[in-house]
């Protein structure tokens, strides 16, 4: 029987709030940086939005893509594409057998900006002026099936939707899709284009956002007392997964190995995380036993996250139930902090940070932690990056969805 | 108000071109929109989309098939303004 493949990470990008490609994405994040920033536009006076703010994109994808691609590509596809060109030249732009090259490309929410568009045509002007691409620009695999046209992937382009966890399930099944041996290569990741005044409001309507519209950056304050939401982001996050043997025989930079997912639901409730946080200790657990890893060995968590109430302290909680004494020389970090919430795109941003960490051996920091929450059982990197040991090492992604998904990967050093 | 035919020319190589790439001196008027333009049939749909609007007119869906080149499209539109 020929042996599971290994697979590894050979190529990264992203285009986030902190910047457009992922070397300025890093530095940024390395730094503390925010992403956040009023909006500039007349939304809070035309809708009355009780939220004044978001970490929109850092460059705006009309300095970067030619008009016909900004006409076919709702900004989630956009976003997606970008990222992609940039993690495919980073991995060497590798000639491949197509027939072996496969795409996850997920989103949480899909082409809203087109939908709404479409639906404002239709409202003002009548059925005849919506444009004929409105269908292939909304649906939510639109992104992937732009990327595997963009690739010419024939082993299988696909898109996981399962809310903030959208991103890490995409990666976890592309790894499965390699282990399985059905590609040998796996474009991955995911990407949100949802800063629309419908979904602010939405998301407000829910309690979820945070409301310190006097001053945005300090708003995503994950593990602070004084946290009161998340920051919708948006941005995409891609990277190119590939057999370890594959790689080898061309020779690329390998950066890390993802080498466990574990997967799980908490069959609770549409919105709020499981209070005993048995759902995201299966999924961290399932992704360890999945690794081989030991939990001496993990010594970098790139927590969930989102700088809501209840729900960074139920994860915080689950890494110690998890990891017991071994979470002591876990160095936890929380990069919503300074990219708001990429919702589907945030499991694949924070999976790149996590490999970043390990390649790098840095942890990046947690901003606007003035007064850690007393209830936080686990040792936060605060103001400035912290250095992880040499040798081989682990860290872990977490990534949680509304609907009760837990994605957990496990990743190590190459 | 109507539109001149060099009028419509413009404006409609501008949408060509805002859909395909294509400079908008390279939409002349013996350009096939299939064979020379490469445009296929959700491109064309969606420039008969936006020529509609443009130019105030209606373009049946009947009457597409019969526009093979820009210039059959110019004087198509030329012709429909009321």
């Amino acid at each position: 029987m020929t042996p599971v493949p290994d697979v590894v990470v050979t190529g990264m990008g992203a285009t986030t709030p902190l910047g457009g490609d992922l070397t300025s994405t890093w530095n940024a994040a390395l730094a503390g940086e925010s992403g956040a920033r009023p909006f500039d536009n007349d939304w809070v006076e035309r809708y009355g939005l009780p939220v004044t703010f978001a970490a929109t994109i850092k460059v705006s994808p009309r300095d970067v893509l030619p008009v016909p691609e900004l006409k076919k590509l709702d900004p989630s596809a956009q976003y997606a594409m970008i990222a992609t060109r940039e993690a495919w030249a980073d991995a060497g732009s590798p000639e491949v057998d197509r027939d072996r090259l496969g795409v996850v490309v997920s989103s949480g929410i899909g082409g809203i900006w087109t939908t709404l568009d479409a639906w404002d045509t239709l409202r003002e002007k009548g059925a005849r002026r919506v444009l004929p691409m409105t269908v292939p620009m909304l649906m939510p695999n639109s992104p992937t099936a732009f990327v595997s046209l963009e690739l010419g992937a024939r082993a299988g382009a696909h898109a996981l939707v399962s809310a903030c966890a959208s991103g890490a399930e995409a990666i976890g099944y592309a790894v499965e899709m390699i282990r399985s041996g059905r590609a040998d290569v796996v474009v991955a990741g995911g990407t949100e284009a949802s800063i629309h005044p419908m979904p602010v409001a939405a998301f407000a309507a829910s309690r979820t956002l945070s409301l310190r519209n006097d001053d945005p950056q300090a708003a995503s304050r994950p593990y602070d007392v004084d946290r009161d939401g998340f920051v919708l982001g948006e941005g995409a996050g891609i990277v190119v997964l590939e057999s370890a043997e594959h790689a080898a025989a061309r020779g690329a930079r390998v950066y890390a190995r993802i080498a466990g997912v574990g997967l799980s639901s908490d069959g609770y409730h549409i919105t709020s995380p499981e209070p005993s946080g048995d759902g995201q200790i299966r999924a961290m657990s399932a992704a360890l036993k999945d690794s081989g890893v030991a939990a001496r060995d993990v010594v970098h968590v790139n927590a969930h996250a989102t700088s809501t109430v209840v729900g960074d302290l139920i994860e915080a909680r689950s890494i110690r139930g998890l990891l017991g004494d071994e979470a002591d020389h876990v160095a936890l970090s929380a990069t919503k902090s300074m990219t708001g919430h990429l919702l589907g795109g945030a499991g694949a941003l924070e999976t790149i940070f996590t490999v970043l960490a390990l390649h790098d051996r840095q942890a990046p920091p947690t901003i606007n932690v003035d007064k850690p929450d007393p209830e936080l059982v686990l040792d936060l990197v605060r103001s400035e990056p912290r250095p992880l040991p040499d040798g081989q090492i682990a860290a872990v992604n977490n990534s949680f969805g509304f609907g009760g998904h837990n994605v957990a990967l496990v990743i190590t050093s190459a | 108000m109507a539109y001149t035919e060099q009028e419509i020319l413009a404006g409609l190589a501008e949408i060509v071109s805002e859909e395909t790439g294509l400079p908008t001196d390279s939409v002349l008027p013996e350009k096939s929109f299939t064979d020379d333009l490469d445009i296929d049939s959700l491109s064309m749909m969606t420039i008969v989309t936006l020529a509609e609007e443009k130019f105030s007119v209606t373009i049946p869906d009947d009457e597409v098939k019969n526009l093979a080149t820009v210039g059959d499209a110019v004087s198509f539109i030329a012709g429909a303004q009321a």
